[in-house]
């Protein structure tokens, strides 16, 4: 049976590295979540970006985030955003903040989405993609 | 006091929202309702010598000059606006601004979708991030693959981190749709005249994303409007009352709410700070409030931003005030986009043809009576494009 890809419906659409992203999506096959440190202003970046958001530097250094956050605000999709989760049943949708202060889009899993509170501590972990890439998720921490 | 008293609104043609609009396509549409507007300001076609529009899908460019051949235009000036729900808005102050700088007399601003029935379950999440193509929006590869695609759930992550910083009632966010019902059973245009509906009905209709239930959410539509605007002089010569713009302001930070520099304080808060500067006038003297209404929740944000009530009392604002267009504080008169419907692009634009009509005094049965300023808010994306408006019956 042949591998399941993206141009299957019931797959999430994976990402599709650009040369911006290509180093954050090679760290995620390693298990590693990067972000970017302004050595300018000391801002931490999150996505790959050309230039701090903060002070405008392009000196951006890639550094290795602690995986460890907190949910900053969520929602349960009782209705399916997209086909891929048709028949899953409800799913979280959050937006996780970085202990090193970016926020970050998700899934929370490894939880019953009624579970799932605001301040909540959560921890990354990888799922691994079909198109060679590791997509990066939040589960509570153990 | 950029902006004030420098054009004013004096056409407005807009078409019923329909479900479905079989036979027309977007530039159709968008050619009747230019029509319209120019034939209700009093001009004639060979007087417009401006066209405002927005992105159309299967235009992939060069936007203005294929409306402009659609409906025989000769432009000076010829723009493209494309900040989503804030588009209507942000079409008004360009308008006024290329009056001013001497590039043309009478601008059209035209809006609007076609729409067909949806296939079931197609959904657009498979092209959603475009990423096929070379340079695309991070939404692609950081949104996309979570399933956050759509606005729904980007509103709904907005309610909740509001809830948390601040709390409101389910009652008082239902509310805001059960008013706007009772305002559109005033407007015969409104997709949902005749049906009213009660708190208990809002909040037993399906949650779609928590907290937010299916009457609190936008409905598409298909449909159009345009407005058209002209300078101080010639307003004073045609049949309308001029809907003066008094002040405007505008604000972009980011497209998706991931990255917005908040979640519950919102870029409105400085695009109606500049309006009300522009404008020289307050919130307690604005007597409509005609603002993007995508969700109940972006209804009581934009209430609190725009400083009609402080930070975290959203909620019982509501609560006190009665938001019909004979109550002491109307809000979306014309039914909303919740209860109006949203065709597209011409729903944002809706909120700024109601708040002209009511400005002229030409609102009917809904007529907010002695009303001297309107407050409009558009808003694009997930709270990502905000462009606030005041117009006045002086100048
Ligand atoms: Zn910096």
């Amino acid at each position: 049976m042949a591998a399941k890809t993206t141009s299957d419906p019931t797959v999430r659409p994976a990402p599709h590295p650009t040369d911006l992203t290509a180093a954050f999506w090679a760290a995620t096959t390693e298990g590693r979540f990067l972000i970017q440190r302004c050595t300018r202003c000391n801002a931490a970046i999150f996505y790959p970006r050309v230039n701090c958001t903060e002070c405008g530097s392009t000196e951006l250094v890639d550094e290795d985030a602690s995986g460890r956050g907190t949910v900053y605000t969520f929602t349960v999709a009782r209705r399916p955003t997209h086909r891929a989760w048709a028949e899953t049943g409800p799913y979280v949708i959050a937006i996780v903040e970085l202990a090193e202060g970016p926020h970050v889009t998700t899934n929370i899993v490894e939880c019953d989405p009624d579970d799932v509170r605001i301040g909540m501590p959560v921890e990354v972990c990888f799922a691994p993609e079909a198109d060679g890439v590791a997509l990066p998720l939040f589960r509570p921490t153990g | 006091m950029a902006m004030r008293g420098r054009g004013a609104v004096v056409g407005v043609g807009e078409l019923k929202p329909t479900r479905e609009t079989p036979g027309e396509t977007t530039l159709s549409l968008m050619a009747k309702a230019g029509l319209a507007a120019i034939d209700d300001a009093g001009l004639s076609f060979s007087d417009i010598d401006g066209m405002v529009c927005h992105p159309i899908g299967g235009v992939s460019m060069l936007t203005p000059s294929t409306v402009s051949e659609l409906m025989g235009l000769k432009l000076n000036f010829a723009e493209v606006v494309d900040l989503g729900g804030a588009t209507g808005a942000g079409m008004i102050w360009r308008a006024v601004a290329a009056i001013e700088a001497g590039m043309c007399q009478a601008v059209v601003c035209i809006t609007g979708s076609s729409r067909r029935p949806r296939t079931p379950r197609a959904g657009g999440a498979k092209t959603a991030g475009g990423w096929s193509m070379p340079d695309r929006s991070a939404f692609s590869e950081f949104e996309v693959p979570y399933g956050n695609v759509g606005a729904n759930v980007g509103y709904a992550m907005i309610a909740n981190r509001y809830l948390h910083e601040y709390g409101a009632t389910p009652e008082q966010l239902a509310k805001v749709a059960v008013h706007q019902r009772d305002n559109a059973n005033q407007n015969p245009d409104a997709i949902f005249y005749g049906q009213p509906i009660t708190v208990d009905d809002v909040l037993s209709s399906p949650m779609i994303a928590d907290p937010l239930h299916m009457l609190e959410i936008v409905m598409p539509a298909g449909g159009a409007a345009a407005l058209v605007v002209v300078g101080p002089e010639l307003a004073q010569k045609l049949p309308n009352r001029p809907a003066w713009l008094l002040g405007a302001g505008e604000q972009v930070t980011h497209k998706t709410i991931t990255y917005a520099p908040s979640l519950t304080d919102t870029a409105i808060q400085a695009s109606a700070r500049r309006a009300f500067d522009q404008a020289g006038v307050n919130p307690a003297q604005i007597g409509l409030a005609s603002v993007y209404d995508c969700y109940t929740i972006t209804v009581l944000l934009t209430l609190e931003d725009s400083g009609f009530t402080p930070k975290g009392t959203g909620g019982r604002f509501i609560e006190e005030h009665d938001m019909r267009w004979n109550g002491d504080f109307p809000v979306n008169t014309h039914g909303g986009q919740l209860s109006f419907g949203q065709p597209g692009i011409a729903g944002g634009m809706s909120h700024v043809t109601e708040a002209v009509r009511q400005i002229q005094g030409r609102a009917g049965a809904r007529q907010v009576p002695d009303l001297e300023l309107a407050f409009v808010n558009g808003n694009g994306g997930i709270l990502s494009e905000q462009v606030s408006l005041i117009f006045g019956t002086e100048r």
